[in-house]
């Protein structure tokens, strides 16, 4: 009894670390879910003349992928934007972040392009507008531009399964 | 002799190292812009090494974040706006200072609440010490008494 106000004490304390253990401090909530896309409207990866801005991801549920080539966990994630392509299931859009023309170019045609259009953020404006802060990063947006859901790192197979795909299927039931 | 100054040269070799994060010169109108430029890059957290501030950090993103901040210091934007254009992108945990609200009140005033406990609890365990000692003494004085002839 002389050692109850300690025990319960320490019995707190290791709950509470215990819970500060399991959270991930890598893992910043976007302030942008819930939010329109932010705008933006750039040149694409393949042909500068052409542009793709926020406004044509509209209209029908598509994920926007940040990447890079100079980056190395977006190359893990990859084979599987490549084979959710192959399958059809949604329409994925690329930013392509801070890279060299030449480079982006060359990793899409060595890794396959699973992108329907990449936009060509050269200076990360566009990337900064929608709070990018490690690539890849992966956006949900839904039929009226808003961001539904934002994964940061690479894409996992259990990520896609049990977070994004079933996510993407629920937007895409017609509204009533 | 000799010693002595090659670490002095060593130390100053990494001292400016070290000190390269935040050196980009950047030039403004005057020393109030200079002052708020700083303080805004010691206050606001860099993303990607999160324990550093973007005045610390020698991440590119936190290159970019000094850019803009200077930008719009030039452009004449108040703390607040400038604060706010990030907190906007990236949430309130760019603030190293969290703003006051319903979810961060435990976080602001929880050290309080254990102070108050810890004050709690010291008092009821001297007045007990103290109660302890008394009944002892009394006890004791009794004991002494009955021993008297």
């Amino acid at each position: 009894m002389r050692y109850s106000i300690p025990l319960v004490v320490f019995v707190l304390l290791v709950a509470l670390l215990g819970i500060g253990l399991k959270l991930d401090p890598g893992h910043v909530p976007s302030p942008l879910i819930g939010k329109p896309l932010p705008a933006f409207s750039l040149p694409t990866l393949h042909d500068e003349k052409k542009v793709l801005a926020s406004g044509d991801l509209r209209d029908e549920v598509a994920l926007l992928n940040v990447w890079a080539s100079w980056c190395v966990a977006c190359r893990t994630e990859h084979p599987l934007l490549v084979a959710l392509k192959q399958n059809g299931r949604v329409n994925i859009y690329g930013l392509n972040y801070k890279d060299d023309r030449q480079d982006a170019l060359d990793w899409l045609a060595r890794l396959g392009d699973p992108y329907r259009a990449s936009a060509f953020d050269r200076d990360g404006r566009a990337g900064l507008d929608m709070g990018v802060y490690g690539v890849p990063e992966t956006f949900v947006i839904d039929r009226n531009g808003i961001i539904r859901y934002k994964h940061i790192g690479p894409i996992t197979p259990d990520v896609l399964e049990k977070k994004l795909l079933p996510l993407i299927r629920a937007l895409e039931a017609p509204a009533t | 002799m000799r010693h002595f100054r090659l670490a002095t040269w060593l130390s100053g070799l990494l001292l400016a190292f070290n000190a390269a994060a935040a050196d980009v010169p950047f030039v403004f109108e005057d020393d109030t812009d200079a002052e708020r430029y700083q303080r805004l890059v010691e206050e606001l957290r860099c993303l990607v090494c999160q324990n550093q501030s973007l005045a610390d950090s020698h991440a590119d993103l936190a290159q970019d974040l000094r850019d803009e901040i200077y930008r719009m210091i030039g452009d004449g934007l108040s703390d607040e706006e400038i604060a706010g254009f990030l907190v906007d992108r990236y949430g309130d945990f760019v603030l190293y200072r969290p703003p006051l609200k319903a979810s961060t009140v435990l976080l602001w005033f929880g050290p309080f609440l254990i102070f108050i406990a810890a004050v709690f609890i010291a008092v009821r365990f001297l007045r007990r010490q103290a109660a302890r000692m008394d009944a002892d003494g009394q006890a004791a004085a009794t004991e002494a008494e009955g021993e008297r002839p």
